[in-house]
């Protein structure tokens, strides 16, 4: 039986961080959302207007943070269909911690490449 | 808007799904199924979410000069392509209605006192609706081509003008 001291199988383990982890992407996804469609919305002020702001996505220090952002989504994508299986999939709640690792090893394997795609975009002028 | 969590003694019915001596019957009343909608929509939208963030993210970041590339240019390129505009209208809807019941249901799990769920609630559904009305129209009405503008900003195809 479940208690305090011993946790659940839902406390403190890998369904417990990995939802904690879906939170915090989503939330600053979302933020990060408003701020793009504002920014986005200078298209109906000036050409000059827009490529101000624009530009300072370009420098390394606002790079970096678009990697980060990019890592968040490539996370909550993933970790989004692995709850769609938990729900849909008859073996889903079964296998949630394989899963995840499968969720895991998907985001290393587009990180990856992206990262070494975009850093050399943002850091190579 | 608020809903007092008060326990509702129900009536025993012969469907009744009893476990242990807890009822886990899905389909109480009629206020349930806009959650049910909700969640139903939330993965709905996130595949269809995937396909189209993850194609944003492609074209803009990873092809040609990566984000060295986008300016009102670029912006004004793909927008006169009618794909592109509905490419990015769908994302917009579907992205803020999901990242909206997203904060909804956590303002629900975190704010304790009613009031203060309600007038969260309104400021996000306020920011919301503000964000997608105004993404919408800026999709809809954008000027690839203003006139008077620097000519060296604007896509390649306003100077046949």
């Amino acid at each position: 039986m479940a208690n305090s001291t011993s946790g659940t199988l839902y406390r403190g383990q890998y369904g417990m961080w990995s939802w904690v982890a879906h939170r915090i992407t989503g939330v600053a996804i979302f933020f990060f959302l408003l701020v793009h469609v504002l920014d986005t919305a200078l298209v109906r002020v000036s050409p000059e207007a827009y490529n101000a702001v624009i530009a300072t996505y370009k420098n390394p220090i606002m790079g970096l943070g678009e990697a980060g952002l990019v890592g968040a989504i490539v996370y909550h994508a993933f970790n989004g269909l692995r709850i769609i299986l938990i729900d849909f999939w008859k073996g889903g709640t079964k296998h949630q911690k394989g899963l995840l690792w499968g969720v895991i090893a998907l985001w290393v394997i587009v990180m990856i490449p992206f990262l070494v795609r975009h850093l050399s975009v943002v850091f190579g002028g | 808007m608020s809903t007092p969590l008060k326990t509702k003694i129900q009536v025993p019915r012969s469907r009744d799904l009893e476990v242990d001596g807890v009822k886990y019957n899905r389909a109480g009343s009629s206020r349930s199924r806009f959650e049910m909608f909700a969640w139903l929509f939330m993965r709905m939208s996130g595949i269809v979410l995937i396909v189209l963030v993850f194609g944003h993210l492609f074209v803009n970041l990873m092809v040609g000069e990566g984000v060295h590339a986008v300016d009102f240019g670029f912006v004004g390129g793909k927008w006169a392509n009618p794909f592109w505009q509905v490419w990015d209208l769908v994302m917009l809807w579907l992205a803020m209605l999901h990242g909206t019941n997203g904060i909804r249901v956590i303002i629900d799990d975190y704010a304790a006192r009613n009031t203060t769920r309600f007038w969260l609630k309104v400021l996000l559904f306020v920011a919301s609706a503000f964000v997608i009305l105004l993404g919408t129209m800026v999709i809809f009405t954008f000027e690839p081509c203003p006139a008077g503008a620097d000519p060296s900003l604007l896509a390649s195809f306003c100077s046949a003008h």
